[in-house]
């Protein structure tokens, strides 16, 4: 697994010296239209490659950051396959695995879409877990209109016991990208036994309505789909449970709360 | 037919428990129509009518009211109707009035109105000074009323393109009485039509399939004086409608077909497309000429209905099936919705069909240009092995996207309508603005009609129009409405209710 990428691997260094739409990725799937990754119906690529290692991946195929017969594909590639799904879009998405993992890529994706005629009209939001230096969010803010960040738990050893990492850079980012006025959601992924205590809830809602009490917060239930079988013993999220943390959230001050 | 089977079936009507009083009328009528000689043909044209290439959907032998009747109802709540005694409508309540009177007595086919309006535009002058609360109390008895008096799911009430009160207050009445009747259709114009209304149809077909979405911007074009969308996703001139609906069966034809395409698309079709049109005008002439119904017809006399805006409906299909059979004569096995030879030969073939009934003169169709309509008709209870119009066969359809492309390039060449119906999962739920988007890539790349079903409610869609599944699981006690008996046949012949939902894709991946 990659660390915070700043400086990426070979593999997606443009080759060539230059020309955007020969800048590469490593992806692991794209759908011509997704309904669950931001507003309205969107085109999304999900690369190759995680910083995280989360207890709770529903696809745990795009931890590594190669695999096996992986998909390579240039800018250039992308924006002709989503030409024919342009009219019916309302934007693009890059997730993951991690999208600043290969965030000359993400860039240069979001820059080719804005310098198309065709094409200029559809949004551009990423995905991520939030673990990025501050100088990777500002070369993607400039072609970027909206970031959703996941917020796996907030206290830090909680958020070491589900993904592998501490969360420093993910609050750091929350906040530098709310500063920055693109800060579209946070989202929680609720895993029973790991951040779903009372305790965590007054916190972490505390945490949120002290950044932005309109912020829009995605309350999410962990469910067993895709789940690695090591990790089959933990229990799914239950509606109580997203009720519960609804309501906390509200009762902080949230007012744009979401459950899923 | 002879006396003793007629007496025997006449019998059997009578002693029908399932049926209401009404149902075992309007087929008793039916019989007694059918015990007549079908107007002339040719022996050609017969044999293929016998062999059901040619499909005339039953209309009946001796048509004696046009099949479609798109009534001009703001003329009668403008000046009233001499025939039914009533002066202009003066406020809301004889504006509702005048049009549940107007609608029971507007024949069809079925012996309920397949039309009942621009409902919203045709109310708005009468709204003004009713307040909400006011409005949705009278439009929801009015709602009511529709269902309760016209027990048919082919009564269509049209919607938009503008966005006002009333078609906001229909669609939320539509959530929250979960009704059969009336089907609906929302006008989209790219420019005039609100994205939000278009979101509050979308949140309503989650509700109850309906609305149905039409590309207002394409049918102003080809039907310029006015058009209403009628049934099952028919498209006709408003003031006037279609004087029947024959259909030619290409899978049929495409049976009858050996060697390459061009055998198929120069001979093999124009040979059919002629008998199809030679029963269009047999049954047109027998309605005008011989049962005189626009001599006699009040909505006729009171100038509610012209004959001069009246066109046919020319109606085919059995595309998917007749395209892979052309092209396994050439040797090649492909897929229409799968593979694009066949996408193309799809295509080809409704371009022939359309070249050739752009060509073919048909009387008293005035209305469109002294020609016949192109219709891709969505099936009828009792096809089997074959795919209704032009659709990809259900549970064989593709990635939304990929659906989209293969049908769209032939939405243009059916002006009097054609309904690709898409299947969603669960998520398109908590996104209706992604529906909206796909609605309006739609109409901007060509659709011309879009219809949306979703499995988690109690309407499933038969060939346009609706049933409840909970009305299905009670049929042999009967139904209130007469098309739930049309679409338990369908149900079990066609597994209609086995279209292949949209998964888009429901979890996020990695993060």
């Amino acid at each position: 697994m990659a660390g915070p990428l700043v400086a990426p691997p070979a593999a997606v260094r443009r080759p060539g010296g230059g020309d955007p739409l020969l800048t590469r990725a490593r992806v692991a799937d794209v759908i011509p239209f997704s309904w669950v990754d931001g507003p309205g119906n969107r085109y999304v690529v999900f690369v190759q490659g995680c910083s995280f290692d989360c207890v709770a991946c529903h696809n745990p195929e795009t931890i590594a950051p190669r695999t096996p017969g992986g998909r390579v594909a240039t800018v250039g590639d992308l924006l002709t396959d989503l030409r024919p799904a342009a009219p019916y879009l309302a934007g693009v998405t890059v997730s993951g695995g991690e999208a600043t993992g290969q965030w000359h890529f993400v860039r240069d994706l979001f820059r080719g879409v804005r310098a198309d005629g065709e094409l200029s009209r559809l949004t551009t939001f990423v995905d991520s877990n939030g673990n990025a230096l501050p100088r990777v969010w500002d070369r993607l803010l400039p072609v970027t209109d909206g970031f959703m960040i996941d917020l796996k738990a907030l206290d830090p050893e909680v958020h070491r016991r589900l993904t592998g990492r501490g969360n420093d850079l993910v609050l750091d980012s929350i906040r530098h990208l709310h500063g920055a006025g693109k800060l579209h959601e946070v989202r929680l992924l609720l895993v029973p036994g790991y951040n779903d205590s009372p305790d965590q809830l007054a916190r972490t809602a505390e945490w949120l309505a002290d950044l932005d009490p309109a912020l829009r917060v995605v309350v999410i239930g962990f469910r067993q789909h895709g789940v690695r079988p090591e990790y089959a013993g933990v229990p799914e999220a239950t509606a109580d449970l997203l009720a519960g943390w609804r309501a906390g959230l509200e009762a902080a001050g949230l007012s744009g709360v979401v459950t899923v | 037919m002879e006396l003793n089977e007629l007496r025997a079936q006449t019998r059997d009507l009578i002693e029908d428990p399932t049926l209401t009083f009404r149902q075992r009328m309007h087929r008793l009528a039916t019989l007694a129509e059918n015990a007549l000689e079908p107007p002339q043909v040719s022996a050609a044209c017969a044999e293929a009518l016998e062999k059901r290439v040619v499909c005339d959907m039953f209309e009946g032998n001796a048509p004696h009211r046009p099949r479609y009747l798109l009534p001009d109802f703001a003329k009668l709540l403008r000046e009233g109707s001499t025939f039914l005694e009533l002066g202009p409508a003066r406020d809301l309540d004889e504006a509702l009035t005048h049009l549940l009177i107007a609608y029971s007595q507007t024949p069809s086919i079925t012996g309920y109105p397949v039309w009942l309006g621009d409902v919203d535009t045709l109310l708005a002058p009468y709204v003004d000074d009713v307040s909400d609360e006011e409005l949705h109390r009278r439009l929801r008895l009015f709602w009511i009323s529709v269902d309760r008096m016209f027990p048919d799911a082919f009564t269509h009430a049209n919607l938009g393109p503008d966005d006002n009160r009333v078609a906001r207050t229909v669609l939320r009445l539509e959530r929250e009485l979960l009704q059969v009747v009336p089907n609906l259709t929302l006008k989209v114009d790219a420019d005039r039509t609100p994205d939000s209304l278009v979101r509050d149809g979308v949140e309503t077909v989650f509700a109850c399939g309906k609305p149905h979405f039409v590309n207002h911007s394409m049918m102003s074009g080809d039907l310029s004086r006015g058009y209403g969308v009628v049934s099952c996703y028919n498209s006709l001139p408003a003031g006037g409608g279609s004087h029947t609906l024959v259909r030619l069966n290409l899978r049929e034809v495409a049976l009858r077909h050996d060697g390459d395409r061009r055998g198929f698309l120069e001979e093999l079709l124009p040979h059919y497309v002629e008998l199809t049109a030679e029963l269009m005008e047999a049954r047109i002439r027998h309605l005008v000429e011989r049962s005189g119904f626009f001599d006699h017809s009040w909505l006729a006399t009171d100038g509610l209905l012209h004959l001069d805006r009246y066109t046919a409906m020319f109606g085919i299909y059995g595309l998917a099936e007749a395209t892979s059979i052309v092209l396994e004569h050439e040797g090649i096995e492909a897929r229409y919705g799968h593979d694009q030879v066949a996408d193309d030969l799809a295509h080809e073939i409704v371009e022939a069909v359309s070249r050739l009934v752009a060509d073919r003169p048909m009387p008293y169709c005035e209305g469109t240009g002294g020609r016949a309509l192109l219709h891709s008709q969505s099936g009828i209870d009792s096809d089997i092995g074959v795919t209704a119009g032009t659709r990809i066969p259900v549970g064989d359809e593709p990635g939304l996207l990929r659906h989209l492309q293969a049908v769209t390039p032939n939405h243009r060449l059916f002006p009097a309508g054609v309904s690709d119906i898409l299947a969603f999962d669960e998520t398109a739920r908590r996104n209706p603005d992604a529906v909206v988007d796909v609605i309006r890539g739609a109409f901007r790349t060509g659709m011309r009609d879009m219809t949306f079903n979703l499995d988690s409610n109690d309407f499933i869609r038969i060939t346009g129009y609706l049933v409840r599944k909970s009305d299905l699981a009670k049929i042999e006690h009967g139904a209130r409405h007469d098309s739930t008996f049309l679409g338990a046949g369908a149900v079990e012949q066609m597994h209609v209710d086995q279209r292949t939902p949209k998964r888009i894709i429901a979890h996020e991946m990695g993060g």
